[in-house]
Protein backbone atom coordinates (compact mmCIF):
# COMPACT_ATOMS: atom_id res chain seq x y z
CA UNK A 1 0.00 0.00 0.00
CA UNK A 2 2.72 2.18 1.44
CA UNK A 3 4.79 1.32 -2.03
CA UNK A 4 2.02 1.84 -4.33
CA UNK A 5 1.40 5.66 -3.29
CA UNK A 6 5.31 6.31 -3.44
CA UNK A 7 5.03 5.02 -7.01
CA UNK A 8 1.97 6.66 -7.76
CA UNK A 9 4.15 9.98 -6.19
CA UNK A 10 7.09 9.49 -8.23
CA UNK A 11 4.93 8.95 -11.52
CA UNK A 12 3.18 12.30 -11.10
CA UNK A 13 6.53 13.58 -10.22
CA UNK A 14 8.22 12.54 -13.23
CA UNK A 15 5.09 13.59 -15.10
CA UNK A 16 4.84 17.03 -13.58
CA UNK A 17 8.88 17.08 -14.69
CA UNK A 18 8.27 15.91 -18.41
CA UNK A 19 5.19 18.31 -18.92
CA UNK A 20 7.59 21.16 -17.16
CA UNK A 21 10.88 20.83 -19.28
CA UNK A 22 8.91 20.01 -22.54
CA UNK A 23 6.83 23.08 -21.87
CA UNK A 24 10.05 24.90 -21.10
CA UNK A 25 11.67 23.74 -24.30
CA UNK A 26 8.79 24.48 -26.43
CA UNK A 27 8.58 28.31 -25.15
CA UNK A 28 12.29 28.47 -25.23
CA UNK A 29 12.31 27.39 -29.06
CA UNK A 30 9.64 29.94 -29.69
CA UNK A 31 11.03 32.54 -27.82
CA UNK A 32 14.46 31.88 -30.15
CA UNK A 33 12.99 31.44 -33.51
CA UNK A 34 10.15 34.32 -33.02
CA UNK A 35 12.31 37.09 -33.52
CA UNK A 36 14.16 35.34 -36.34
CA UNK A 37 11.29 34.92 -38.04
CA UNK A 38 9.99 38.68 -36.98
CA UNK A 39 13.53 39.57 -38.30
CA UNK A 40 13.13 37.91 -41.48
CA UNK A 41 10.27 39.89 -42.85
CA UNK A 42 11.25 43.18 -44.37
CA UNK A 43 9.24 46.16 -42.65
CA UNK A 44 7.07 48.07 -44.50
CA UNK A 45 8.43 50.98 -46.39
CA UNK A 46 6.48 54.40 -46.29
CA UNK A 47 5.16 54.26 -49.47
CA UNK A 48 5.59 57.51 -51.63
CA UNK A 49 2.11 58.44 -51.27
CA UNK A 50 1.87 60.15 -54.98
CA UNK A 51 -1.39 61.79 -56.34
CA UNK A 52 -0.13 63.13 -59.30
CA UNK A 53 2.79 63.58 -61.65
CA UNK A 54 4.13 66.44 -63.58
CA UNK A 55 4.96 63.90 -66.74
CA UNK A 56 6.57 66.65 -69.41
CA UNK A 57 5.73 68.70 -71.80
CA UNK A 58 3.13 68.75 -74.83
CA UNK A 59 6.18 69.41 -77.50
CA UNK A 60 8.67 66.92 -75.86
CA UNK A 61 6.23 63.96 -77.57
CA UNK A 62 5.68 63.49 -80.80
CA UNK A 63 2.91 61.21 -81.84
CA UNK A 64 2.47 57.73 -81.86
CA UNK A 65 5.40 57.74 -79.50
CA UNK A 66 5.57 56.40 -75.61
CA UNK A 67 7.67 56.82 -72.41
CA UNK A 68 8.02 55.79 -68.90
CA UNK A 69 7.14 58.09 -66.19
CA UNK A 70 8.16 58.04 -62.07
CA UNK A 71 4.74 58.04 -60.39
CA UNK A 72 5.98 57.66 -56.69
CA UNK A 73 8.16 54.44 -56.66
CA UNK A 74 6.05 53.02 -59.48
CA UNK A 75 6.55 52.95 -63.16
CA UNK A 76 3.51 54.64 -65.48
CA UNK A 77 3.80 54.50 -69.51
CA UNK A 78 2.65 57.62 -71.01
CA UNK A 79 1.71 57.05 -74.83
CA UNK A 80 0.52 59.77 -77.58
CA UNK A 81 -1.54 58.38 -79.90
CA UNK A 82 -1.69 58.75 -83.94
CA UNK A 83 -4.77 61.45 -82.70
CA UNK A 84 -2.37 63.60 -80.49
CA UNK A 85 -4.28 61.89 -77.48
CA UNK A 86 -2.15 61.15 -74.13
CA UNK A 87 -3.22 58.10 -71.84
CA UNK A 88 -1.37 56.83 -69.18
CA UNK A 89 -1.42 53.35 -67.36
CA UNK A 90 0.54 51.24 -64.84
CA UNK A 91 3.61 49.84 -66.72
CA UNK A 92 3.76 46.80 -64.85
CA UNK A 93 2.53 43.81 -66.99
CA UNK A 94 -0.04 42.27 -65.10
CA UNK A 95 1.22 38.69 -66.32
CA UNK A 96 4.83 38.41 -64.15
CA UNK A 97 5.64 41.98 -63.03
CA UNK A 98 7.79 43.01 -66.07
CA UNK A 99 8.17 46.57 -67.70
CA UNK A 100 6.16 47.27 -70.66
CA UNK A 101 6.90 49.45 -73.48
CA UNK A 102 4.78 50.91 -76.78
CA UNK A 103 5.45 49.79 -80.31
CA UNK A 104 5.24 52.17 -82.94
CA UNK A 105 5.05 49.18 -85.14
CA UNK A 106 2.64 47.50 -83.76
CA UNK A 107 0.63 50.26 -82.57
CA UNK A 108 0.37 48.10 -79.12
CA UNK A 109 1.61 48.70 -75.49
CA UNK A 110 3.68 45.26 -75.34
CA UNK A 111 5.79 43.39 -73.23
CA UNK A 112 9.25 42.03 -74.02
CA UNK A 113 9.04 39.37 -71.46
CA UNK A 114 6.39 36.59 -72.48
CA UNK A 115 5.13 38.76 -75.41
CA UNK A 116 2.03 40.30 -73.76
CA UNK A 117 0.03 42.93 -75.78
CA UNK A 118 -2.40 45.64 -74.88
CA UNK A 119 -4.74 47.79 -76.85
CA UNK A 120 -4.04 51.73 -76.59
CA UNK A 121 -6.69 51.28 -74.02
CA UNK A 122 -4.96 49.55 -71.53
CA UNK A 123 -6.88 46.12 -72.38
CA UNK A 124 -5.33 42.42 -72.73
CA UNK A 125 -5.91 41.43 -76.01
CA UNK A 126 -2.88 38.71 -76.79
CA UNK A 127 -0.19 36.53 -75.06
CA UNK A 128 -0.51 35.58 -71.17
CA UNK A 129 -1.44 38.78 -69.07
CA UNK A 130 -4.87 38.39 -67.21
CA UNK A 131 -6.01 40.95 -66.62
CA UNK A 132 -6.02 44.95 -68.21
CA UNK A 133 -3.76 47.57 -67.54
CA UNK A 134 -5.07 49.93 -64.97
CA UNK A 135 -5.25 53.33 -66.09
CA UNK A 136 -4.33 56.78 -64.89
CA UNK A 137 -6.25 59.99 -65.63
CA UNK A 138 -3.79 62.91 -67.95
CA UNK A 139 -4.31 66.43 -68.07
CA UNK A 140 -3.12 68.51 -70.18
CA UNK A 141 -2.76 72.22 -69.05
CA UNK A 142 -1.25 74.31 -71.32
CA UNK A 143 2.11 72.84 -72.23
CA UNK A 144 2.83 70.70 -69.59
CA UNK A 145 1.09 67.23 -68.56
CA UNK A 146 0.12 65.88 -65.64
CA UNK A 147 -0.92 62.25 -64.47
CA UNK A 148 -2.96 61.54 -61.72
CA UNK A 149 -4.39 58.07 -60.07
CA UNK A 150 -7.95 57.53 -60.96
CA UNK A 151 -10.60 57.66 -58.31
CA UNK B 1 64.85 14.93 -49.29
CA UNK B 2 62.35 11.92 -49.35
CA UNK B 3 63.95 10.70 -45.75
CA UNK B 4 62.50 14.09 -44.62
CA UNK B 5 59.06 13.37 -46.10
CA UNK B 6 59.43 10.19 -44.77
CA UNK B 7 60.05 11.48 -40.96
CA UNK B 8 57.68 13.90 -41.40
CA UNK B 9 54.99 11.29 -42.51
CA UNK B 10 55.97 9.40 -39.77
CA UNK B 11 55.87 12.21 -37.39
CA UNK B 12 52.24 12.67 -38.13
CA UNK B 13 51.55 9.03 -38.17
CA UNK B 14 52.37 8.45 -34.89
CA UNK B 15 49.67 11.52 -33.67
CA UNK B 16 46.92 10.95 -36.00
CA UNK B 17 47.03 7.48 -37.59
CA UNK B 18 47.29 8.26 -41.40
CA UNK B 19 47.99 4.61 -42.12
CA UNK B 20 44.62 3.58 -42.12
CA UNK B 21 43.71 5.76 -44.53
CA UNK B 22 46.89 5.18 -47.12
CA UNK B 23 45.62 1.55 -46.48
CA UNK B 24 41.77 2.47 -47.22
CA UNK B 25 43.51 4.36 -50.75
CA UNK B 26 45.34 1.53 -51.91
CA UNK B 27 42.40 -1.03 -51.84
CA UNK B 28 40.14 1.73 -53.53
CA UNK B 29 38.76 0.12 -56.83
CA UNK B 30 37.10 1.76 -59.59
CA UNK B 31 34.84 -0.66 -61.85
CA UNK B 32 35.80 -0.69 -65.53
CA UNK B 33 33.03 -1.57 -67.85
CA UNK B 34 31.34 0.08 -70.56
CA UNK B 35 29.70 2.74 -68.95
CA UNK B 36 32.73 3.63 -66.68
CA UNK B 37 33.28 7.43 -68.42
CA UNK B 38 29.86 8.34 -66.55
CA UNK B 39 31.65 8.31 -63.18
CA UNK B 40 34.27 10.99 -64.10
CA UNK B 41 31.28 13.83 -64.22
CA UNK B 42 30.98 14.11 -60.33
CA UNK B 43 34.21 14.02 -60.34
CA UNK B 44 34.87 17.32 -62.53
CA UNK B 45 31.10 18.69 -60.99
CA UNK B 46 33.48 18.50 -57.89
CA UNK B 47 36.43 20.23 -59.76
CA UNK B 48 34.08 22.90 -61.22
CA UNK B 49 32.70 23.52 -57.70
CA UNK B 50 36.09 24.28 -56.39
CA UNK B 51 36.68 26.73 -59.31
CA UNK B 52 33.28 28.34 -57.78
CA UNK B 53 34.87 28.70 -54.68
CA UNK B 54 38.33 30.06 -55.61
CA UNK B 55 36.90 32.53 -58.15
CA UNK B 56 33.83 33.76 -56.21
CA UNK B 57 35.98 34.35 -53.31
CA UNK B 58 38.49 36.57 -55.47
CA UNK B 59 35.84 38.29 -56.72
CA UNK B 60 34.54 39.22 -53.10
CA UNK B 61 37.78 41.62 -52.56
CA UNK B 62 36.32 43.65 -55.16
CA UNK B 63 32.59 43.28 -55.64
CA UNK B 64 29.95 45.78 -53.85
CA UNK B 65 26.47 44.87 -52.88
CA UNK B 66 23.99 47.78 -53.29
CA UNK B 67 21.92 49.28 -55.55
CA UNK B 68 23.92 52.20 -56.84
CA UNK B 69 27.60 50.27 -55.85
CA UNK B 70 26.60 46.99 -57.53
CA UNK B 71 27.06 47.10 -61.34
CA UNK B 72 30.30 49.93 -61.26
CA UNK B 73 32.03 47.20 -59.16
CA UNK B 74 31.90 44.73 -61.49
CA UNK B 75 33.22 47.40 -64.08
CA UNK B 76 35.67 48.32 -62.23
CA UNK B 77 36.60 44.52 -61.64
CA UNK B 78 36.38 44.01 -65.66
CA UNK B 79 38.17 47.22 -66.69
CA UNK B 80 40.65 48.29 -63.63
CA UNK B 81 41.96 45.10 -61.68
CA UNK B 82 44.60 43.12 -63.39
CA UNK B 83 42.96 39.95 -64.95
CA UNK B 84 39.52 41.00 -63.46
CA UNK B 85 37.79 40.25 -66.86
CA UNK B 86 39.52 36.89 -66.90
CA UNK B 87 38.06 36.12 -63.26
CA UNK B 88 34.55 37.31 -63.80
CA UNK B 89 34.00 35.57 -66.76
CA UNK B 90 35.60 32.32 -65.64
CA UNK B 91 32.90 32.79 -62.84
CA UNK B 92 30.22 32.98 -64.91
CA UNK B 93 31.10 30.37 -67.39
CA UNK B 94 31.87 28.15 -64.65
CA UNK B 95 28.50 28.40 -63.10
CA UNK B 96 27.59 27.36 -66.33
CA UNK B 97 29.64 24.52 -66.97
CA UNK B 98 28.92 23.00 -63.23
CA UNK B 99 25.19 23.03 -64.21
CA UNK B 100 25.80 21.42 -67.36
CA UNK B 101 28.23 18.22 -65.44
CA UNK B 102 26.16 18.12 -62.64
CA UNK B 103 22.99 17.24 -65.25
CA UNK B 104 25.23 15.04 -66.91
CA UNK B 105 26.23 13.75 -63.39
CA UNK B 106 22.39 13.35 -61.94
CA UNK B 107 21.41 11.27 -65.49
CA UNK B 108 23.80 9.14 -66.00
CA UNK B 109 23.29 8.28 -62.29
CA UNK B 110 19.23 7.80 -63.12
CA UNK B 111 20.16 5.85 -66.51
CA UNK B 112 22.49 3.74 -64.44
CA UNK B 113 19.80 3.09 -61.11
CA UNK B 114 23.15 3.73 -59.25
CA UNK B 115 20.43 5.34 -56.57
CA UNK B 116 19.11 2.02 -55.37
CA UNK B 117 19.39 0.58 -52.44
CA UNK B 118 21.95 1.47 -50.40
CA UNK B 119 22.88 4.84 -52.07
CA UNK B 120 19.61 6.63 -51.32
CA UNK B 121 21.23 9.08 -49.27
CA UNK B 122 24.06 9.97 -51.86
CA UNK B 123 21.42 10.05 -54.49
CA UNK B 124 19.40 12.58 -52.74
CA UNK B 125 22.04 14.84 -51.10
CA UNK B 126 23.01 14.93 -54.91
CA UNK B 127 19.55 16.12 -55.92
CA UNK B 128 19.25 18.78 -52.95
CA UNK B 129 23.10 19.74 -53.94
CA UNK B 130 21.76 20.34 -57.87
CA UNK B 131 18.58 22.53 -56.40
CA UNK B 132 20.89 24.56 -54.35
CA UNK B 133 23.45 24.56 -57.84
CA UNK B 134 19.95 26.61 -59.37
CA UNK B 135 19.56 28.40 -56.61
CA UNK B 136 23.49 29.83 -56.84
CA UNK B 137 22.78 30.69 -60.54
CA UNK B 138 19.53 32.49 -60.13
CA UNK B 139 20.48 34.04 -57.33
CA UNK B 140 24.19 34.73 -58.47
CA UNK B 141 22.57 36.54 -61.73
CA UNK B 142 21.09 39.00 -60.12
CA UNK B 143 24.49 40.69 -58.71
CA UNK B 144 26.02 42.80 -61.35
CA UNK B 145 22.42 44.33 -61.23
CA UNK B 146 22.36 44.89 -64.80
CA UNK B 147 18.85 45.02 -67.07
CA UNK B 148 18.51 41.27 -67.66
CA UNK B 149 19.23 40.10 -64.21
CA UNK B 150 16.42 43.19 -62.74
CA UNK B 151 13.70 41.62 -64.83
CA UNK B 152 14.64 37.69 -64.45
CA UNK B 153 14.84 38.45 -61.07
CA UNK B 154 11.14 40.04 -61.03
CA UNK B 155 9.92 37.55 -63.29
CA UNK B 156 11.40 34.61 -60.86
CA UNK B 157 9.72 35.95 -57.85
CA UNK B 158 6.83 36.61 -59.65
CA UNK B 159 6.62 33.08 -60.10
CA UNK B 160 6.85 31.62 -56.44
CA UNK B 161 4.51 34.72 -55.56
CA UNK B 162 1.71 32.75 -57.42
CA UNK B 163 1.54 29.52 -55.54
CA UNK B 164 -1.05 29.99 -53.46
CA UNK B 165 -1.93 30.50 -49.78
CA UNK B 166 2.38 30.57 -48.94
CA UNK B 167 3.48 32.34 -52.74
CA UNK B 168 3.34 35.49 -51.55
CA UNK B 169 5.07 35.79 -48.14
CA UNK B 170 8.00 33.88 -49.71
CA UNK B 171 8.16 36.62 -52.73
CA UNK B 172 7.93 38.93 -50.12
CA UNK B 173 10.57 37.20 -48.08
CA UNK B 174 13.24 36.80 -51.24
CA UNK B 175 12.67 40.10 -52.66
CA UNK B 176 12.96 41.57 -48.75
CA UNK B 177 9.83 43.56 -49.89
CA UNK B 178 7.22 43.88 -52.08
CA UNK B 179 9.61 45.08 -55.45
CA UNK B 180 12.44 43.91 -56.69
CA UNK B 181 15.19 46.57 -55.32
CA UNK B 182 18.52 47.01 -53.64
CA UNK B 183 17.30 44.95 -50.81
CA UNK B 184 16.40 42.22 -52.97
CA UNK B 185 19.89 42.65 -54.28
CA UNK B 186 21.31 42.76 -50.33
CA UNK B 187 18.98 39.11 -49.62
CA UNK B 188 20.51 37.13 -52.61
CA UNK B 189 24.20 38.38 -52.09
CA UNK B 190 23.98 37.07 -48.50
CA UNK B 191 22.27 33.62 -50.13
CA UNK B 192 24.76 33.41 -52.74
CA UNK B 193 27.61 34.15 -50.39
CA UNK B 194 27.41 32.58 -47.27
CA UNK B 195 23.27 31.02 -46.67
CA UNK B 196 23.81 28.27 -50.21
CA UNK B 197 27.92 27.57 -49.76
CA UNK B 198 27.35 26.78 -46.01
CA UNK B 199 24.43 24.14 -46.81
CA UNK B 200 26.01 22.67 -49.83
CA UNK B 201 29.26 22.14 -48.13
CA UNK B 202 27.34 20.16 -45.40
CA UNK B 203 25.91 18.09 -48.49
CA UNK B 204 28.96 17.88 -50.14
CA UNK B 205 30.66 16.31 -47.34
CA UNK B 206 27.92 13.55 -46.81
CA UNK B 207 27.97 12.92 -50.53
CA UNK B 208 31.67 12.27 -51.09
CA UNK B 209 31.99 10.56 -47.58
CA UNK B 210 28.97 8.04 -48.72
CA UNK B 211 30.45 7.64 -52.09
CA UNK B 212 33.94 6.59 -50.57
CA UNK B 213 32.73 4.48 -48.05
CA UNK B 214 30.33 2.60 -49.92
CA UNK B 215 32.74 2.71 -53.18
CA UNK B 216 31.40 3.48 -56.74
CA UNK B 217 28.15 1.94 -58.00
CA UNK B 218 28.31 -0.63 -60.43
CA UNK B 219 25.85 -1.42 -63.69
CA UNK B 220 23.09 -4.23 -62.60
CA UNK B 221 24.50 -6.57 -64.96
CA UNK B 222 28.06 -5.91 -63.60
CA UNK B 223 26.69 -7.27 -60.17
CA UNK B 224 25.81 -10.54 -61.91
CA UNK B 225 29.24 -11.03 -63.54
CA UNK B 226 31.44 -13.53 -61.96
CA UNK B 227 34.17 -11.75 -59.96
CA UNK B 228 37.20 -12.97 -62.45
CA UNK B 229 34.90 -11.64 -65.37
CA UNK B 230 34.99 -7.92 -63.73
CA UNK B 231 37.50 -5.61 -64.55
CA UNK B 232 38.88 -2.91 -62.29
CA UNK B 233 41.15 -0.51 -61.61
CA UNK B 234 42.98 0.96 -58.85
CA UNK B 235 41.36 4.36 -57.98
CA UNK B 236 45.24 5.71 -56.62
CA UNK B 237 46.74 6.09 -58.93
CA UNK B 238 44.74 5.32 -61.90
CA UNK B 239 41.90 6.82 -61.67
CA UNK B 240 42.73 9.67 -60.23
CA UNK B 241 45.38 10.38 -62.77
CA UNK B 242 42.22 9.86 -65.16
CA UNK B 243 40.15 12.58 -63.48
CA UNK B 244 43.07 14.78 -63.00
CA UNK B 245 43.53 14.45 -67.03
CA UNK B 246 39.93 15.29 -67.66
CA UNK B 247 40.01 18.15 -64.94
CA UNK B 248 42.91 19.83 -67.02
CA UNK B 249 40.76 18.86 -70.32
CA UNK B 250 37.80 21.38 -68.72
CA UNK B 251 40.15 24.26 -67.40
CA UNK B 252 41.35 24.62 -70.68
CA UNK B 253 37.96 24.81 -72.13
CA UNK B 254 37.05 27.22 -69.13
CA UNK B 255 40.11 29.13 -70.28
CA UNK B 256 39.30 29.24 -74.13
CA UNK B 257 35.31 30.22 -73.46
CA UNK B 258 36.42 33.08 -70.86
CA UNK B 259 38.85 34.99 -73.30
CA UNK B 260 37.02 34.14 -76.46
CA UNK B 261 33.41 34.44 -75.27
CA UNK B 262 33.80 36.64 -72.09
CA UNK B 263 30.51 37.38 -70.41
CA UNK B 264 28.90 40.25 -70.90
CA UNK B 265 27.91 42.88 -68.44
CA UNK B 266 25.11 44.67 -70.29
CA UNK B 267 22.87 47.67 -69.33
CA UNK B 268 22.83 48.67 -65.48
CA UNK B 269 19.42 48.10 -64.35
CA UNK B 270 16.47 50.42 -63.75
CA UNK B 271 13.38 50.17 -62.41
CA UNK B 272 12.19 52.89 -64.97
CA UNK B 273 13.01 51.28 -68.04
CA UNK B 274 10.95 48.64 -69.98
CA UNK B 275 12.28 45.24 -70.42
CA UNK B 276 14.53 44.80 -73.22
CA UNK B 277 13.32 42.59 -76.40
CA UNK B 278 14.51 39.18 -76.67
CA UNK B 279 14.76 39.14 -72.53
CA UNK B 280 15.07 35.34 -71.78
CA UNK B 281 16.13 33.09 -68.44
CA UNK B 282 19.30 31.23 -67.91
CA UNK B 283 19.24 28.40 -70.98
CA UNK B 284 18.51 25.75 -67.46
CA UNK B 285 15.52 27.27 -66.38
CA UNK B 286 14.95 27.72 -70.40
CA UNK B 287 12.25 24.23 -70.35
CA UNK B 288 10.36 25.92 -67.56
CA UNK B 289 9.70 28.99 -68.92
CA UNK B 290 8.79 27.70 -72.47
CA UNK B 291 6.51 25.80 -70.65
CA UNK B 292 4.72 27.92 -68.97
CA UNK B 293 4.06 30.06 -72.00
CA UNK B 294 2.32 27.09 -73.62
CA UNK B 295 0.39 26.52 -70.49
CA UNK B 296 -3.24 28.69 -71.31
CA UNK B 297 -4.24 31.21 -68.51
CA UNK B 298 -6.67 28.96 -67.11
CA UNK B 299 -7.54 25.59 -67.23
CA UNK B 300 -10.50 24.81 -66.17
CA UNK B 301 -10.53 26.31 -62.41
CA UNK B 302 -6.86 26.89 -61.89
CA UNK B 303 -4.69 29.53 -62.95
CA UNK B 304 -2.52 28.18 -65.71
CA UNK B 305 0.82 29.46 -63.72
CA UNK B 306 0.22 27.73 -60.73
CA UNK B 307 -0.88 24.73 -62.04
CA UNK B 308 2.12 24.94 -64.20
CA UNK B 309 4.46 25.72 -61.18
CA UNK B 310 2.89 23.36 -59.52
CA UNK B 311 3.95 20.64 -61.98
CA UNK B 312 7.12 21.14 -62.37
CA UNK B 313 7.59 21.00 -58.30
CA UNK B 314 5.84 17.13 -58.12
CA UNK B 315 7.99 16.36 -60.78
CA UNK B 316 10.74 17.50 -59.17
CA UNK B 317 9.88 15.59 -55.84
CA UNK B 318 9.18 12.66 -57.74
CA UNK B 319 12.51 12.78 -59.82
CA UNK B 320 13.94 13.15 -55.84
CA UNK B 321 12.24 10.31 -54.17
CA UNK B 322 12.84 8.12 -57.42
CA UNK B 323 15.01 5.11 -55.01
CA UNK B 324 11.58 4.87 -53.12
CA UNK B 325 9.56 4.21 -55.80
CA UNK B 326 11.32 2.33 -58.07
CA UNK B 327 11.17 -0.96 -55.92
CA UNK B 328 12.48 -3.17 -59.12
CA UNK B 329 16.02 -1.65 -59.07
CA UNK B 330 16.85 -2.11 -55.28
CA UNK B 331 15.87 -5.97 -55.67
CA UNK B 332 18.06 -6.61 -58.94
CA UNK B 333 15.51 -6.53 -61.60
CA UNK B 334 15.82 -4.43 -64.80
CA UNK B 335 13.12 -2.09 -64.18
CA UNK B 336 12.25 -0.32 -68.13
CA UNK B 337 9.98 2.12 -67.85
CA UNK B 338 12.66 3.95 -65.38
CA UNK B 339 14.42 4.53 -68.60
CA UNK B 340 11.31 5.13 -70.81
CA UNK B 341 10.46 8.27 -67.59
CA UNK B 342 14.12 9.10 -67.84
CA UNK B 343 14.12 9.23 -71.71
CA UNK B 344 11.32 11.40 -71.60
CA UNK B 345 12.00 13.70 -69.20
CA UNK B 346 15.71 14.49 -71.12
CA UNK B 347 14.07 14.66 -74.75
CA UNK B 348 11.10 16.96 -72.75
CA UNK B 349 14.13 19.09 -71.50
CA UNK B 350 16.35 19.30 -74.37
CA UNK B 351 13.17 20.11 -77.39
CA UNK B 352 12.10 22.56 -75.17
CA UNK B 353 15.28 24.23 -74.37
CA UNK B 354 15.81 24.35 -77.94
CA UNK B 355 12.23 26.43 -78.95
CA UNK B 356 12.81 28.43 -75.84
CA UNK B 357 16.65 29.18 -77.44
CA UNK B 358 15.33 29.79 -80.76
CA UNK B 359 12.12 31.45 -79.88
Amino acid sequence: MNGFSTDNFQQSKRDFLKYFLGGGVVVWLAAVLYPILAYLKPPKEGDVEVTSVKAGKVSAMEKETGTIVRFGNKPVILVRTSAGEFRAFTATCTHLDCTVQFRKDMGLIWCACHNGKYDLNGRNVAGPPPRPLDEYRVIVQGEDIFISRKA
Amino acid sequence: MIRFWKRFYDWVDERVQLSGLVEFMGKKYVPVHRHSIWYYFGGVSLFLFIIQVVTGILLLLYYKGGEELAFESIQFIMSKVQFGWLIRSIHSWTANLFILAAMIHMFSVYFEKAYRKPREFTWITGMLMFFLALGFGFSGYLLPWNELAFFATKVGTDIAGVIPVIGKPIMVFLRGGEEVTGATLSRFFGFHVAVFPGIFTVFLGIHLLLVQRQGMSEPLEFENESTAERKTMPFFPNFLLRDLLFWLIVLNLLAILAVFFPWELGKKADAFAPAPAGIKPEWYFLFMFQTLKYIPGTVLVFDGEVLGILLFSLAGLLWTLVPFWDRKSSRGEKSRSINYIGLFVVLYIIILTIIGWVA
